[in-house]
């Protein structure tokens, strides 16, 4: 038996699709309010299925019709990914952006080499978004179009003393996502790399210090600019970039006395 | 497989996915980005493309593992999502062009479904046919043109294709074959042709051929100053001309609303072309390759792309109405396929309504209503500022097809450029031209159709015939694995 897509189409009046991977908190779920409220049929992913039916639930309450859908899936469970790809954008009806949120943070000390805890920041922040935007991105260079986000962090710039996993699988992610737009640009694709600083998330417990700290609210509203734009990369808020710009300049032999 | 439903409810907003996935995957080769002919829409299949039945029934065994629903393409020649399966299977039919049978004395040709007109025009011209019904581009399929039930500008003396089909073989999604004709599954042959591919698959079209006398038609054209002016002549003219067709330019207001051009055509008889084993030649029916003998046809649309907008056309069209008024009438001889294909004339000329396409609305009204009917859309179109750019007048009859658009009537079909900007507006315009036909007890044609919403199509229809083409699609198609999104959005919303 065939199944029917959650929302019709119709020629003159279609809405743009949107997958989002990690919806259920934070920025995730800032972002799936955004696209609905933005016109966007929504289909978010998360492993927590009482907190993606209750956004989904408010979302379509709060826009007063079927925008967003919930779809429960662990992004570690990789080989659940390509058919479930599949279904999301069979459900949709179509695919023009993905963004991928889902990321995690632990606390480690300074002197603390944990592989469980390495291990499972590899996994979510950057083998889940290759999992899934390797999917998008065989089918965006079919079909000659597309966006796909990747959610990084400025914590991918550099390595630091703090947090040397949760860095290095940002770093991933960025020079992934850089290949990414490098490969499928010449094919009509656009890849956003996003680097927040520090957003008032879940992840941001595990921080040792804080400032300039935004809402995943405000957080959300830059990245949709980002999106709309079709931006490169964007440090949100904006003045991370020169954050990171200096960041990244500081020359080893002064790095590494800091202890940032 | 689908193990489970996702369900929804839409009262009170919830949504839940009961581990409702798809456990086969499709290859990621096979996506592929599918526009709508007018370019205003796409969509992304799994698209295939088959050369033989058995490629066929194994692509249809696929969906039903997969869980996927089937969409048929021809030459994707529909202006809206008529050929289109979004995020589905879609097969892409134009591998299977073998001609199965010809017999040149009786002009009988029994066709695969992806044989383009062009192919069969070719093909059987020097032999003294032509199909009796062609569309106005050669690129369309005669699969396509079978479900779509097209007509030409002769359609008030022939009818739509279907009229001319002596029989088919239709492949149903479970595999089996079944023939049909105005004997055998009657029924079938009536809702199959003009059913939009959803109840099977052609895979044999059996054609009767219009026997012509020679390569050339006899085609008049004038001017005419306005709309009463137009009905008049295919009033009078109508009896006597075996095509016909006007150009209106739908920017002229007033006492000019409805001013256009006509060419109206007529076969040659017997002996009246000295030569006909020359016109009939194919190298006498090739289109020029070039305008004015200078500008090549296939950059043309780039020096169209300026003019194509309100400013833009409303000059070209008011010169072109004047250039017909001052030349009065013209007669001359010219080839078949010169007459017909005026939409291969140019090359690309969509590209220059810009990346925001073109639609196309197409209201067939009764002979009693369709003046004032006309008139009244016209004017509508110009008060809302969103005149169309192309306008074509034809004259039709009805037929004894299930989901037809024939009438005792005329048809105006009009191209509306499409521009971020104008979407929504179009959409509100179209929602107030649907009144009007409906009040003046008109049809609609869906190979044209890109708006149409499913309380107008019943409206027009009749709850009685819908009910019996769902019945059939039942009976033809149980697990519903053809569709489209045409089928979808007006009949399964």
């Amino acid at each position: 038996m065939t199944r029917k897509p959650l929302s019709g189409k119709r020629p003159l009046e279609s809405k743009p699709r949107a997958i989002i991977v990690g919806a259920s908190s934070g920025i995730g779920a800032a972002l799936t309010r955004e696209l609905a409220h933005q016109g966007y049929l929504v289909a978010a992913v998360a492993r927590r299925e009482a907190l993606l039916q209750e956004l989904c639930d408010t979302i379509n309450t709060a826009v007063g019709e079927l925008v967003a859908f919930p779809f429960v899936h662990d992004v570690t469970d990789y080989e659940e990914v390509p058919a479930l790809f599949q279904t999301i954008t069979h459900q949709l009806g179509g695919l023009d952006l993905i963004a991928y949120v889902a990321g995690v943070q632990t606390a480690v000390s300074l002197d603390e080499y944990n592989f469980e805890k390495d291990r499972q920041m590899i996994e979510v922040n950057l083998l889940g978004a290759i999992a899934w935007l390797n999917q998008a991105a065989i089918r965006f260079a079919h079909a000659g179009y597309g966006h796909i986000v990747g959610v990084s962090s400025i914590a991918g710039d550099r390595g630091r003393v703090g947090a040397p996993v949760y860095n290095a699988s940002k770093a991933g992610l960025n020079t992934y996502l850089e290949a990414l737009r490098n490969r499928l640009s010449r094919q009509g694709v656009t890849v956003t790399t996003i680097k927040p600083g520090f957003v008032d998330t879940r992840l941001l417990a595990n921080a040792p210090k804080t400032f300039w700290v935004i809402t995943p609210e405000e957080a959300a509203a830059q990245i949709f600019q980002a999106i709309r734009r079709k931006r490169q990369t964007v440090y949100v808020p904006a003045r991370w970039g020169l954050v990171g710009l200096v960041i990244r300049h500081i020359p080893s032999f002064i790095f590494r006395r800091l202890q940032i | 497989m689908i193990d489970s439903e996702m369900v929804v409810d839409k009262k009170d907003g919830k949504s839940s996915m009961l581990n409702g996935r798809f456990e086969v995957i499709l290859p990621a080769e096979r996506w592929e980005r599918v526009p709508s002919w007018g370019g205003a829409s796409f969509g992304v299949s799994h698209v295939y493309r088959p050369s033989t039945v058995e490629q066929l029934q194994a692509i249809f065994e696929l969906a039903r593992r997969s869980g996927r629903s089937v969409g048929l393409r021809g030459g994707g020649n529909s202006y809206g999502d008529a050929a289109m399966n979004d995020e589905n299977i879609l097969l892409d039919l134009r591998r299977m062009t073998r001609v199965l049978d010809w017999d040149p004395e009786n002009g009988r040709i029994s066709l695969e479904p992806g044989v383009t007109l062009q192919q069969l025009w070719q093909y059987v011209l020097e032999d003294g046919w032509w199909p009796p019904v062609v569309t106005g581009t050669m690129k369309t399929t005669i699969g396509g043109c079978a479900a779509m039930n097209v007509h030409g500008k002769n359609a008030w003396q022939v009818g739509p294709i279907g009229e001319h089909i002596l029989e088919f073989d239709l492949l149903l999604p479970s595999g089996e074959i079944i023939t049909c004709n105005r004997e055998e599954n009657r029924d079938v042959f009536f809702a199959a042709i003009g059913g939009f591919g959803v109840l099977g698959c052609f895979t044999r079209i059996t054609l009767q051929l219009k026997r012509v006398y020679s390569g050339l038609l006899d085609v008049e054209t004038c001017s005419l100053p306005h709309l009463d002016a137009m009905f008049d002549y295919f009033a009078e003219n109508v009896p006597r001309s075996d095509y016909i067709v006007g150009w209106m330019d739908a920017f002229a207001r007033g006492r000019s609303l409805g001013r256009g051009d006509v060419h109206r055509a007529n076969y040659l008889p017997p002996g009246a072309d000295p030569n006909p084993s020359q016109t009939l030649r194919l190298d006498n029916q090739h289109l020029p390759d070039t305008i004015l003998g200078i500008v090549p046809k296939s950059i043309m649309w780039l020096f169209m792309r300026p003019f194509t907008n309100n400013l833009g056309t409303r000059f070209v069209n008011g010169g072109k109405y004047w250039a017909g008024r001052l030349t009065g009438v013209k007669r001359y001889r010219q080839p078949h396929a010169a007459f017909h294909f005026l939409l291969d004339y140019i090359p690309n000329w969509k590209k220059a309504y810009g990346p925001g396409g073109l639609i196309q609305y197409q209201p067939f009204v009764p002979r009693e209503n369709a003046r004032e009917a006309f008139r009244e859309i016209l004017r509508l179109c110009q008060r809302r500022g969103l005149p169309n750019y192309l306008t074509v007048l034809k004259r039709h009859r009805p037929d004894e097809f299930l989901m037809t658009h024939g009438l005792d009537g005329f048809s105006m079909a009009m191209d509306f450029r499409i521009t971020p900007g104008n979407r929504e507006r179009i959409v509100a315009l179209v929602k107030e031209l649907d009144e009007i036909v409906l009040a003046a007890n008109g049809r609609f044609y869906f190979a044209k159709d890109s708006t149409l919403r499913p309380q107008i199509a019943r409206a027009y229809l009749g709850e009685e015939a819908v009910a019996k083409f769902k019945a059939l699609k039942q009976r033809c198609d149980p697990d519903n694995l053809l569709q489209t999104n045409l089928w979808r959005r007006i009949f399964e919303p």
